[in-house]
C-alpha cells in the first residue's frame, strides 16, 4: 500500500458554508455550501482556495502571505472573527465551518470587505515616531540613531506586532454602535507611539481626547481575545487612558541620540 | 460613504476641540462622582438603619432628618453627585446611539439642561422642608 493510498483511505470532508454577496446586484445575501476534503493540516484558506479551484471560481477571498503575517484573510469563521491562514480545519472540531465577512466592515463581495474607514482611523492617529529634532534626517551632520533601553522597548512592543487583520475592529461592540470611535487598533497604536521614547509628540493624547474618543471603550476585552498575534488592545487602550487621568505619570525620558560614524557602521558599533 | 464618515470624524475632532471641557476632564468627574456617590449613598442608608424600617419611612421622622444640617448635606450631595453621573452617563449611551454634529449638541444641552433643572428642583424641595 502506498502513501497516496493511505491518503485517500483517511480523506475526511467537511461542510464549508460560504457567504456569498454581491453588493453591485440586489440579489441579497445566501449561503452556498461545499463538501471539501481535508487533512489534520488544512486550514479554512486552504478550503476556500479548494472551493475557488476546483468548485466555484466566483469566490471571493482576500489572502496574501498564508501564515498570518499580512492579516488579509480576516473573517468570522464559526461566529469568531479570525485569521482563515491561521485556523485549523481540525482545531475547530466541527462538522460544519461557518464562513462570513468580517462584522463592523462594509462588504465588497462575499468574504471581502472595505477596510477604508479602518484605516482612516489608523491614519489619523498619526502611527510615526515625531521628533522635534531635524537633524535625524539631515544627512549633512551625519547618521543618528536612538538609544532605548530594553525596558523602554517592552513598554510598547507588543503592540507594534499588529498586522493590521482588523479582527479586534470586527469584534468590537463599541465600532458596532459607533462608527466614529477609532476602534482598538488606532487606539493600541496610539499608546505604541506615546509609549516610545523616541517619539516627542505633545498632542497624542489630543488626537484620542474626543467625544467618540478612548473614552467610549466599555472594555469588553474582546479585542484581546481575538487578536491572532498576542496583541492585548484592551491593555493598551486602559493604559492610555490611565495617563490621561492622571492615575499614571508620563516619566517618559527621551531617548538618548546616538551618533554613527562611518567607522562605527564598518565596526558595526556606535558611540554615544 | 467612507470618506464622509472620515470627514464627520475629523469635523467631531475639531467640534471637541470647542467644547467648554475636554472628555477627559468630563470623564474624570463622571468618575469621581461615581465613586463619591457609592459613600454618601452609603452613609444615607447607615443613617435610615438606626431607627426601625417603618419608623424611617413616618412623617414626622422624615421633616426631623430635613431640619438636621448633616442630613440635609448629604441629601444635597446625593442629588448633585447622582445627577452630574447619571445625566452624563444617559449623555453617553445617546452618543454612542447616532453620530451627527446636530444630535451631539441636542443630546449635550438637553442632558446638561435636565441634570440642572434636577438639581434646582431637588434643592428648592430640601430648602423647603428644611423651612430656611
Amino acid at each position: 500500500m502506498n502513501n497516496t493510498a493511505i491518503d485517500n483511505k483517511n480523506e475526511q470532508k467537511i461542510t464549508l458554508k460560504v457567504y456569498r454577496e454581491n453588493r453591485g446586484q440586489d440579489s441579497g445575501s445566501h449561503h452556498d455550501t461545499f463538501e471539501v476534503p481535508y487533512k489534520k493540516w488544512t486550514t479554512v484558506l486552504d478550503a476556500l482556495l479548494f472551493v475557488k479551484s476546483y468548485m466555484d471560481p466566483s469566490v471571493a477571498i482576500r489572502y496574501s502571505c498564508r501564515m498570518a503575517s499580512c492579516g488579509s484573510c480576516g473573517m468570522k469563521i464559526n461566529g469568531v472573527p479570525k485569521l482563515a491562514c491561521y485556523t485549523k480545519i481540525s482545531e475547530l472540531e466541527t462538522s460544519t465551518i461557518e464562513c462570513e465577512p468580517l462584522p463592523n466592515f462594509p462588504i465588497i463581495r462575499d468574504l471581502v470587505t472595505d477596510f477604508s474607514r479602518f484605516f482612516n482611523h489608523h491614519k489619523s492617529m498619526q502611527p510615526y515616531i515625531q521628533t522635534n529634532d531635524s537633524t535625524e534626517v539631515d544627512t549633512n551632520k551625519g547618521t543618528f540613531s536612538f538609544y532605548q533601553s530594553p525596558e523602554d522597548v517592552d513598554k510598547y512592543l507588543q503592540f507594534s506586532y499588529c498586522i493590521k487583520c482588523g479582527l479586534c475592529y470586527s469584534a468590537c461592540p463599541t465600532v458596532g454602535t459607533d462608527l466614529n470611535f477609532p476602534g482598538p487598533q488606532a487606539l493600541a497604536q496610539q499608546y505604541r507611539y506615546f509609549a516610545d521614547t523616541r517619539d516627542e509628540s505633545k498632542k497624542r493624547l489630543d488626537i484620542v481626547d474626543d467625544r467618540h474618543g478612548i473614552w467610549r471603550c466599555h472594555f469588553a476585552g474582546s479585542c484581546s481575545k481575538v487578536c491572532p498575534k498576542g496583541v492585548d488592545p484592551a491593555l493598551g487602550i486602559q493604559l492610555l487612558r490611565s495617563y490621561m487621568l492622571g492615575i499614571s505619570k508620563n516619566d517618559k525620558i527621551p531617548a538618548k541620540k546616538i551618533e554613527i560614524n562611518d567607522d562605527d557602521n564598518n565596526n558595526n558599533s556606535s558611540k554615544i | 460613504m467612507d470618506l464622509m464618515s472620515c470627514l464627520e470624524c475629523n469635523e467631531s475632532v475639531k467640534m471637541a476641540n470647542r467644547t467648554i471641557l475636554k472628555e477627559s476632564q468630563i470623564m474624570k468627574i463622571h468618575y469621581i462622582t461615581g465613586i463619591a456617590a457609592i459613600f454618601v449613598v452609603a452613609l444615607h442608608i447607615m443613617m435610615r438603619l438606626v431607627v426601625p424600617f417603618e419608623q424611617s419611612l413616618e412623617y414626622d421622622y422624615i421633616i426631623a432628618n430635613y431640619k438636621n444640617i448633616i442630613y440635609v448635606l448629604i441629601l444635597e450631595s446625593i442629588l448633585v453627585l447622582i445627577s452630574v453621573h447619571g445625566f452624563n452617563g444617559t449623555r453617553i449611551i445617546l452618543l454612542e446611539l447616532r453620530q451627527s454634529r446636530a444630535w451631539e449638541n441636542m443630546v449635550t444641552v438637553v442632558t446638561i439642561s435636565a441634570m440642572i433643572g434636577l438639581i434646582a428642583y431637588g434643592t428648592r424641595t430640601i430648602i423647603l422642608a428644611n423651612g430656611l
